[in-house]
């Protein structure tokens, strides 16, 4: 196992600008997930680690060593692709111990070390089949074995939950925690859905436009969001965010939209200077959003725009004066229907402000 | 119940016409499999009667066209080789490499192609086998078929080799492959479908092909068998109908051989290793 660096590197494909200039360090057995849309830069990020692309500038690091031109045969590095690029000519045997053939290794003791991964992973009564004659979730176990047959440094994962079903996905993603926990791998993930980047990281970096926004574990990513624009990737469904007119009146902060009631905030200095700007953006998640009882003075309403029954809880979606929608999480059995007016109230103590630029004001004592 | 009936009725008259032209184009081929056998055969199509294979005795008698099909299987074979090895190479390259301009490189290549095999170009391409002293080799008909085939059989591959994912070889280079290895070991095998087609089409082309061989080529002892088959017309020019259907039998039987081994030994294409 091993460090990964990221030294001012930058990749222009043409006049394309994928990744401007990234610097980042990922310590030695930490399982660190790459976040963001796609055309963030994220798999291009991934593919400079791996070798696949070259830099335009900067250096690339994996142990502290500059494999920045390094050519990815020599990186000592595994690699899970999304598509799995399973070899349709072999059988799974060959398949999982071909890295291995490679490396010189004999038939009788690659087979057989493909065997025990194979076997850890379920899928040893299966060696003797063709890529095309086993499942969508057999086919990425046997991805996965491939890259867990050799020692690495590092283990990159492409997207590789992306092509599975909902049930599979999950069966896989648990399989994957337990997996890093126990060998202790360092893995760089590149996935669009935060909820993966949740539960398998030990920090995301969350990408945008080729730059990272964010890069922090995932609990920090969730309470103190950086900007908006990670506010609104992680989270399902993500935290709203609301425009409000800010102004400063008698030492507190007022804030006013449409539905919004909300008589007044403490004010710090650095909130004191984004209302001067007189606009800000109010985030609050959906989680911390029930619905308004008599006495409740922290509310904002609108019409019901939809309501989705989740099983343990409903996603009420209200549509406020202005057409910005509001998302709940309830744990609700009532009747709601779409036209009613509906009424959220939530505690000042979960809502974030952005100034104007989308950056996330910090709160009072923090 | 009226719709129906007259959905039948149009379903009828749809198979009537369809069949009537099917026979149209069965016809030739029912002549070319009943002549050969036929002591008597014409250009009328007709049950052999006599039935025979008295036909087939004298064209194995007649050495030179005997030698001339061994000499096609010569040129047919060594075109292939060349068209397949260099095509498969140099698709490679133009769908792999980041070669500026290399999509221009092709289609100019395929332009030029036609010209090269085609009759336009036949007295520059005598001149130049003439200058280098191929003349009367079968060297020179392999060469001229190779550079006729070359850019349009590199083109199909191209197209084939670029529709398969990159991250085949990736996944080969990332596990410790070097380029050269993860070529042989993942990506030939992938891409041999795609060749198998290009062989087949050239094959079927430098076998089937007259022009090329009559012109470049002087000995009877090279001749092939498409320019051969002149020796089953009399002095005067006409067909010996008999010999010629005999010997035309023959002459397609590699081709039909060889389409038959490729269907059962390629004929089915891999899926299953990449999840789209």
């Amino acid at each position: 196992m091993a460090s990964v660096e990221f030294q001012n590197v930058s990749k222009t494909f043409g006049s394309f600008t994928a990744v401007p200039d990234i610097s980042f360090s990922i310590a030695d057995g930490e399982f660190v997930c790459l976040l963001g849309p796609s055309g963030c830069g994220k798999t291009t990020s991934l593919r400079m680690i791996a070798g696949l692309e070259t830099p335009s500038a900067g250096k690339v690091l994996i142990g502290g060593k500059d494999v920045t031109y390094l050519h990815p045969k020599d990186r000592q590095i595994s690699m899970v692709f999304q598509d799995y690029a399973l070899y349709p000519h072999m059988n799974l045997a060959d398949n999982i111990a071909y890295p291995l053939k490679v490396r010189g290794e004999t038939e009788d003791k690659r087979h057989a070390r493909a065997r025990e991964v194979a076997d850890v992973l379920k899928i040893g009564d299966l060696m003797r089949r063709l890529p095309s004659q086993i499942s969508g979730g057999q086919q990425q176990r046997t991805s996965l074995a491939r890259a867990l047959v050799y020692p690495s440094q590092v283990y990159l994962f492409d997207e590789p939950l992306s092509n599975l079903d909902a049930k599979l996905r999950l069966e896989a993603r648990g399989f994957l925690n337990h997996l890093q926990r126990d060998m202790g791998m360092t893995a760089v993930y590149v996935t669009h859905d935060q909820a993966e980047a949740m539960a398998l990281a030990t920090r995301i970096a969350v990408m945008d436009k080729g730059r990272i926004v964010q890069f922090a574990p995932p609990i920090e990513i969730y309470r103190r969001p950086a900007t908006t624009f990670v506010a609104n990737f992680v989270g399902n469904p993500p935290m709203n965010l609301v425009p409000v007119a800010a102004m400063v009146d008698g030492g507190q902060l007022r804030l006013r939209a449409d539905g919004l009631t909300l008589p007044s905030l403490p004010i710090s200095d650095a909130i004191a200077k984004a209302a001067a700007k007189g606009k800000m953006t109010l985030g609050i998640r959906p989680e911390h959003l029930r619905m308004a009882e008599a006495g409740d003075t922290n509310t904002i309403a609108g019409k019901l725009f939809a309501n989705e029954n989740m099983g343990p809880e409903s996603l009420v979606t209200m549509e406020r004066a202005d057409s910005g929608r509001v998302t709940a999480r309830i744990f609700t059995d009532d009747e709601i229907r779409t036209g009613d007016q509906v009424t959220l109230s939530f505690d000042t103590r979960h809502v974030t402000l952005f100034d104007e630029t989308g950056a996330r004001i910090p709160a009072i004592g923090e | 119940m009226q719709i129906s009936r007259s959905i039948y009725m149009r379903r009828a008259v749809f198979s009537v016409v369809a069949s009537l032209i099917g026979v149209v184009f069965a016809l030739p081929l029912v002549w070319f499999i009943f002549a050969p056998f036929n002591a008597r055969a014409e250009l009328g199509l007709a049950i052999p009667s006599p039935f025979t294979l008295s036909n087939f005795v004298t064209v194995f008698q007649n050495s030179f066209a005997m030698h001339a099909l061994l000499n096609s299987l010569i040129q047919a074979i060594g075109g292939v080789i060349l068209v397949g090895g260099a095509a498969t190479l140099a698709a490679y390259a133009l769908s792999r490499s980041s070669i500026p301009g290399k999509g221009a490189v092709t289609y100019i290549l395929l332009l030029f192609s036609s010209v090269v095999s085609g009759s336009a170009a036949m007295v520059p391409i005598f001149l130049i086998i003439s200058a280098i002293g191929l003349i009367d080799t079968h060297l020179a008909v392999i060469l001229v078929f190779a550079g006729g085939l070359l850019p349009t059989a590199m083109f199909i591959l191209r197209d084939f080799i670029d529709a398969i994912p990159r991250s085949y070889e990736e996944s080969a280079m990332v596990a410790g492959a070097s380029p050269i290895q993860a070529f042989f070991d993942v990506a030939l095998p992938v891409i041999r479908p795609g060749i198998v087609v290009v062989v087949v089409w050239a094959f079927v082309n430098i076998w089937g092909s007259f022009l090329i061989p009559f012109i470049l080529l002087r000995k009877d002892t090279l001749m092939p068998a498409s320019v051969a088959i002149y020796s089953f017309y009399s002095e005067a020019g006409t067909p010996i109908v008999t010999l010629l259907a005999a010997y035309s039998l023959i002459y397609s039987l590699p081709v039909i051989v060889l389409y038959l081994f490729v269907n059962w030994k390629f004929g089915f294409r891999f899926f299953g290793g990449i999840k789209s």
